[in-house]
């Protein structure tokens, strides 16, 4: 049989996909016809640049037909050998005990049989669930839409997300400049060529964008970096870790003490204020509450000036590298580059790293925030890109089929109950918990002053988890915690989910294998989220929706997510409302019907070639962003969600206020005596930093960054190809091992070579990794990426047991940001390490 | 006559791997005979990256050298071979014939670059071939360039003078790999890591404020190169050779100055220089 070509796309990249004979044989970046690319250009310094006819996806997309086919697939569902729902039901041996096929029958019954004995005995709150993100591409079938749908009908309580990548920006830069609507990062338009026509210099603060890669945007971004080092724009990274964008971007590496780096932005704006280099009309016109900051960096307020000498002694960054960062950055045109979307970064997922983040705004607050080269940019969004044709995305309510006005029917939850991702363990095993804020608070500043206790009165603690599409183990804080969890017989039923084994699968009662998007049909466009990461594509040089085609039947008894819970609510009666009358295909047709794309190609076109690229038009008018602001107009950029765009306060930011705000207005309103988060931002000591009592025994700080080649816990162990490359895992005794990224001289102090397998420990746990030695490091600092798929403790079942699977965020401290800032702190984390002698 | 070549610029590689892992997509349990036999799991590195760390503590240096068959002009693997087990190409690619290679190990061992793998289970050697059968399908590109996302990989003839590749080649500083293994490779190099001195310069009784602007100077063999401190009071000469001996001389109005011998056997981070004033 001749060969096929499919279109499908992945969440770092659109692919061409290459059958035979049923099998998938190879994936390459999607091979589209070259008339339909038409590149932007961009002329800066008597240059034009323009983005080659490709698409530039991330590693790992290269290696998901290994993914596909992987020995790590669940095949079939199964039972644990110990679970009795009529009888024993043993929940002391999730994660220990073994497990038999059984048929999709008997695993359907089940579960439907469980969910309607919980929810006739307890209601449905006792149901709860939870996902993970991005194990698959395609807004038919995310997690948003069929497992939102399929619970929504059982009114269960969902598990509110935390803005896990960007804390400090959601719950600190968001009562700086506003921004809420995009979770405290900043609107992107425009900024690469804004980069290019004005930069000359970028402070990377806490981001390496060649790593972390936009999120979803694959590498596309790489080459603009690549034009702007060519360029000439001086590059200065600050980072405990000499990154990858810093090692080819070479430029000034300044690698502070972990938890100091709002010393260092401290420092910065001490030098500006004494020397008197700041942007002095910017900040009258365009800022308040400047004379009370000014006051504290003065040591008005707390008797210690933010000197640069006082910054070194806490960061350990020279004082005069400080002062020369000042100066430049003052005197050329510089872009704080805080984070890979803007506000990321992990400086602000550690103890006060609001604080960090407010700062970052603030600094570019004191230098015109917004005129041009002088505005914060990832590096990785921004790109020219069409705004004006609609398609929708996972993340907006069109782009959902719970919430789309598509669907016939919307189901709604009833249910008022909420958990929060962070303290799901606490509150399973010590209820009741309590927290401030809304999870992803969008839609205004007041959503985190929002108090939510668990259990909420009026409705039951839950009994039956549903876990979908990935693990935590290696993406949260103090995850041993996530073990507990499951083995409480409060968990009445677990049911796990997924396509791949993962570290909380072996938890499960039950385990339903699920399909990938290369068996089913989906569409989607490449780096697109929608919703609260508007115009997120960007990031990518080319918009581009795909027709996710089914390339393969689904591989084993795997099914989609979608035919998975279609059956189980045909079991409960509710099959047509789940479905609303429509297979996949037909919703992927009505996504379609209801977007700009049915202008531009016709449904049968699309369906066939399978892509459209959405060229920016002939008239394309470039909008800086924030230039709006900095010069005074209404806000012209397309920031669909900004409230005040097209009304009469067009002029403000989302603050109070409408400016920026050195002592916020909303904060003052809510929480005006939070020394946590004072009203205007302070440099405080970590709780567990270099002045905690823990660093006497515990002197080593750990730097658990987002992951290289891996995404969350996707891909890494489902794609053992990866693992033949050493900075993500190196094979040592026929097992591959997470790297731990060590400094010189701290290994020589503890006798460990590279390629040693060393035991990271402090109280919470053990993990097991490989040692790398190097001179990228800042000593005192461990180096090891977050995100390890692979839980593998030596004794299965035992939360306390050593895990040699890398997951090093079991290490990571439960405590969060501040008393009223849910946010997770897994930077916020001393260790000692050794050689494990096994 | 065609000579295929990849140009291949170290400066510009973010060690990404996607040439590895593309490369790994394409050749993996896929047949393409006769050019190539699949690719096993493990242990085969057609387009292996190299990690060169360099220098120490704060001014470490990091460079990834992609490393695919190197198609050398007089390859050691064709006069390893036995009854004409690899061949060149007329447009200069060289290819291990699946079959007639069977049971030659010495091939692998014949290739100084170490780019030709041993498969074990079918019992023969086999490397990187340019894809030479996506090249003769009419596809322009080998998986590798394909995927490359910073441009650090240019693909062409080097015999057509209209290529990109070819006119690069006269316009950059272009070199071998490894030029003493004289095999005359056709993949060519820019920007390969050599040694390189690094220091910053302090003021005493300044210890606040960096020092920019410094003249710094390196001495030593056929060189005498100058430099002056940026604004961090950082310097750097790179582009050594390894094992020279070096003077570096630091100057500065009102401060005595100072020399430095130095011997290259590894990058030199010459950390603070502290210069008295005069």
């Amino acid at each position: 049989m001749s060969e096929q070509v499919f279109t499908n796309c992945t969440n770092a990249g659109p692919v061409s996909v290459y059958v035979k004979d049923g099998k998938v044989t190879r994936m390459r970046p999607l091979v589209a016809e070259e008339k339909d690319f038409k590149p932007w250009v961009i002329e800066a310094g008597g240059k034009k640049y323009s983005p080659p006819k490709k698409f530039a996806v991330a590693p790992y997309v290269h290696a998901d037909r290994r993914r596909l086919y992987s020995e790590e697939r669940i095949k079939y569902p199964m039972k644990r050998v110990d679970f009795d729902p009529n009888g024993e039901r043993n929940p002391q041996n999730r994660g220990k005990s073994p497990y038999e096929r059984i048929s999709w029958d008997e695993a359907l019954d089940i579960v439907a049989g469980e969910i309607k004995r919980v929810k006739d005995t307890y209601g449905g709150s006792a149901i709860s669930g939870m996902t993970s993100s991005h194990h698959n591409w395609g807004i038919v079938g995310y997690k948003m839409g069929p497992f939102a749908r399929f619970m929504n009908l059982l009114e269960f309580t969902p598990v509110l997300d935390n803005p896990d990548s960007w804390e400090g920006w959601h719950w600190g830069a968001t009562h700086t400049y506003g921004f809420y609507w995009r979770l405290g990062m900043p609107e992107q338009y425009d900024l690469l060529e804004d980069s290019l026509q004005n930069a000359e210099m970028i402070v990377l603060w806490s981001n390496d964008p060649d790593t972390t890669r936009g999120t979803y945007t694959g590498q596309d971004s790489a080459l603009w970096r690549q034009w702007l080092k060519e360029k000439g724009v001086k590059m200065v990274f600050i980072d405990p870790f000499h990154n990858f964008t810093a090692g080819v971007m070479e430029g000034k590496w300044i690698a502070p003490r972990i938890g100091t780096d709002t010393c260092i932005a401290m420092a910065i704006a001490h030098v500006w204020i004494t020397e008197d280099i700041y942007d002095k009309e910017y900040v009258k016109e365009r800022t308040i509450g400047f004379d009370q900051f000014k006051e504290y960096v003065l040591g008005k307020e707390d008797g210690q000036e933010k000197t640069p000498e006082w910054a070194e002694g806490e960061s350990g960054v020279k004082a005069r590298v400080i002062r020369a960062l000042a100066r430049e950055w003052a005197a050329k045109r510089t872009i704080l580059s805080g984070g890979a979307r803007g506000g990321e970064g992990g400086a602000c997922r550690q103890a006060y790293g609001t604080e960090w983040a407010r700062m970052m705004v603030l600094l570019q607050g004191m230098q015109g925030l917004g005129k041009p080269g002088r505005t914060i940019w990832g590096t990785t969004m921004g790109a020219p890109s069409d705004t004006k044709h609609w398609f929708p995305a996972y993340a907006d309510l069109e782009g959902r089929v719970s919430t789309a006005h598509i669907a016939k029917f919307k189901p709604a939850n009833p249910t008022k109950q909420r958990l929060y991702r962070l303290t799901l363990p606490d509150a399973v095993l010590d209820p009741p918990v309590s927290w401030y804020g809304e999870g992803f608070c969008g839609q205004s500043l007041e959503q985190q002053f929002t108090h939510f206790e668990y259990p909420m009165e009026g409705y039951s603690e839950i009994k039956l988890f549903y876990r979908y599409g990935g693990s935590f183990m290696g993406t949260m804080s103090d995850t041993t915690k996530w073990v507990r969890m499951y083995q409480s017989p409060k968990l009445e039923f677990v049911v796990n989910q997924d396509i791949w084994f993962n570290s909380e699968t072996r938890m499960a009662d039950i385990i339903l294998p699920a399909c990938t998007n290369f068996e089913r049909d989906d569409v989607g466009e490449w780096g697109a989220c929608g919703g609260y990461t508007c115009h997120a594509s960007s990031g990518c040089n080319y918009r581009i929706v795909v027709r996710q085609q089914k390339c393969i039947d689904p591989l084993w008894e795997s099914k989609s997510d979608y035919e998975i819970f279609r059956l189980i609510s045909k079991r409960l009666g509710t099959e047509e409302e789940f479905t609303d009358g429509r297979t996949e295909l037909d919703w992927v047709k009505a996504f379609y019907d209801s977007s700009d794309l049915k202008g531009m190609i016709s449904w049968e076109e699309f369906d066939k070639k399978g892509y459209q690229i959405i060229n920016i038009s002939e008239d394309y008018k470039s909008t800086p962003s924030l230039r709006w602001f900095a010069e005074g107009r209404d806000c012209d950029t397309p920031d669909t969600n900004n409230p005040k765009r097209n009304t009469e306060k067009g002029k403000e930011l989302g603050t109070y206020s409408g400016k920026i705000e050195f002592v916020s207005e909303s904060l003052k309103a809510n929480f005006p005596d939070d020394e946590e988060r004072p009203i205007s931002p302070h440099y405080i000591p970590s709780w567990e930093g270099h002045h905690s009592e823990m660093y006497k025994k515990y002197p080593l700080q750990l730097l658990s960054s987002h992951p290289r080649f891996t995404f969350h816990c996707h891909y890494d162990k489902h794609t053992d190809w990866l693992d033949d490359i050493p900075v993500h895992r190196i094979k040592k005794d026929g097992y591959a091992w997470w790297p731990a990224r060590i400094s010189f001289e701290d290994a020589e102090l503890r006798g460990i070579q590279s390629g040693d397998i060393v035991r990271l420990h402090n109280h919470r746990a053990s993990v097991l990794c490989i040692a790398v030695i190097t001179e990228r490091i800042r000593p005192g600092v461990i180096h090891s990426y977050a995100s390890s798929a692979k839980y593998d403790p030596l004794v299965p079942g035992n939360a306390d047991s050593p895990d040699r699977g890398g997951c090093v965020n079991m290490l990571t401290p439960s405590r969060m940001v501040s008393k009223n800032v849910p946010g997770m702190t897994p930077n916020s984390c001393l260790i000692e390490i050794e050689k494990w002698e096994g | 006559m065609s000579r295929y070549s990849i140009l291949i610029d170290v400066t510009k590689c973010n060690g990404c791997y996607n040439c590895f892992l593309a490369c790994r997509d394409e050749y993996y349990g896929n047949d393409y005979l006769p050019y190539s036999a699949a690719q096993p799991l493990n242990d085969n590195f057609w387009l292996k990256m190299k990690e060169i760390e360099r220098g120490t503590y704060p001014k470490p240096k990091l460079s990834y050298i992609p490393t695919p068959c190197m198609n050398c002009e007089t390859a050691p693997c064709i006069d390893a071979a036995k009854n004409g087990a690899v061949y060149r190409r007329e447009d200069g690619i060289v290819i291990i014939d699946p079959e007639k290679a069977k049971g030659q190990e010495r091939i692998v061992n014949a290739c100084p670059y170490r780019v030709i793998y041993w498969n074990e289970e079918k019992q023969i050697p086999q490397k990187c071939t340019f894809c030479a059968h996506r090249l003769d399908e009419g596809v322009k590109l080998p998986r590798c360039v394909e995927s490359c996302p910073t441009g650090a990989m240019v693909f062409g003839d080097l015999d057509d003078p209209q290529s990109e590749i070819a006119q690069l080649t006269v316009k950059l500083s272009v070199e071998d790999y490894h030029p003493e293994f004289e095999t005359k490779p056709l993949v060519k190099y820019v920007g390969i890591p050599k040694r390189f001195v690094a220091g910053e310069v302090v003021f005493r009784g300044q210890e606040g404020e960096c020092a920019p602007g410094v003249s710094v100077k390196l001495s030593g063999g056929d060189l005498d190169l100058e430099t002056v401190t940026d604004l961090f009071g950082d310097f750097e000469f790179e582009g050594l050779e390894s094992y020279g001996s070096y003077k570096v001389t630091v100057s500065a109005d009102g401060y005595e100055s100072k020399d430095i011998e130095i011997k290259m056997f590894k990058d030199v981070n010459l950390g603070e220089i502290v210069l008295e004033p005069r």
